[in-house]
């Protein structure tokens, strides 16, 4: 296999990360709707915490996005 | 790779094109020439001027503008109360701009303007941008918290309770993590904005070319992709929104660190 090919083959072995960041993603808004709806009352006051989760989450994402355009471009 | 090597760079919106003063505009030998950034930069702030311009009448009773405005204030004043407390209210303009200039940032890159022949350059999608607005946060947990609590701020690093074996491990982690916080922050938000216009920009060439491809071609490539993209464009406004708000978020956070410890 010679570089070019690795490259495009590491890229794609990194956009793997993209995909587990949507499960974080996902876990982290599924859980809050799961307990959100058992206690609406409380909901709003957690929507921070919510999205402190949700940054949590998506920056190992966007590193894995990251990762793949310094593969290919830099 | 296909035979035909892609005939559409999704890069190459990012480019930063100089509009003029190439040759005369230089500091320290550097050149600073008005660039499509810095443009687009001064469109977001005159925006920004107008709309807070209009809600600023102070009227007893708001109209809609006014009532627009105060819920941006409001909500940004909410928030600031709800994560650092009475000690926040000071902070209200500084994350009230870093806000508001972002999200409109983000919103007017997404217009779609490409038809009139002018080109939305979304600069929040540029790294140098978001670090400098980063930095910026950075700076006053770093002045504010140096201010108020001497080098007791140290103190961030060992939360309290912690014993003594924990904390030698623990403190070079919090140290780490915490010197990290300016590159998470800009990077979140420019890999954000650059990721959703290379989808949109990779999506319309599939629009393009299924098009010039023939009428089947165009039905079973480019109505899909249209249709995705219209979806996109508006999955793209509510990362605007959330990128803008998250970036408030946690600027308040880390400012919240710095007046309180933990």
């Amino acid at each position: 296999m010679d570089l070019e090919a690795a490259k495009m083959v590491g890229a794609g072995l990194a956009a793997i990360g993209a995909g587990m960041a949507a499960l974080g993603v996902g876990n982290v808004f599924g859980s809050f709707l799961e307990s959100a709806l058992r206690n609406p009352g409380a909901a709003d006051g957690q929507q921070g915490r919510l999205f402190i989760g949700f940054a949590a989450a998506e920056l190992l994402g966007l590193l894995a996005f990251v990762v793949a355009m310094i593969i290919l471009f830099v | 790779m296909a035979g035909e090597t892609a005939k559409v760079d999704p890069m190459h919106q990012f480019t930063i094109e100089p509009l003029f003063g190439t040759e005369t505009l230089d500091i320290a030998g550097y050149n600073i020439a008005f660039t499509n950034s810095a443009l687009w930069m001064l469109i977001t702030a005159v925006v920004l001027w107008v709309f807070m311009l209009g809600g600023m009448k102070q009227q007893l009773v708001p109209g809609r503008w006014q009532m627009m405005v105060e819920t941006f204030t409001g909500f940004i004043d909410d928030m600031l109360e709800a994560n650092i407390g009475k000690e926040g209210r000071k902070y209200v303009p500084y994350i009230f701009s870093l806000f508001m200039f972002i999200l409109f940032a983000n919103l007017l890159g997404l217009m779609p303007l490409g038809v009139v022949g002018l080109h939305p350059f979304t600069f929040t999608s540029h790294f140098t941008v978001t670090g400098v607005l980063a930095i910026m946060s950075f700076a006053i947990v770093l002045v504010v918290g140096f201010w108020k609590h001497g080098l007791h701020f140290f103190s961030l690093f060992v939360p309290s309770g912690t014993p003594l074996i924990m904390a030698i491990f623990i403190a070079p982690i919090e140290f780490i993590s915490f010197m990290f916080r300016p590159f998470s922050l800009g990077l979140r938000l420019f890999v954000a904005m650059m990721a959703g216009h290379v989808l949109l920009e990779v999506l319309s060439s599939f629009v393009i070319d299924g098009g010039n491809a023939g009428l089947v071609w165009a039905g079973v490539v480019s109505l899909p992709s249209f249709a995705l993209m219209v979806a996109i464009c508006a999955l793209e406004i509510l990362v605007s929104g959330i990128q803008a708000y998250v970036f408030a978020l946690l600027s308040s956070l880390y400012i919240n660190d710095a007046e309180h410890l933990h």
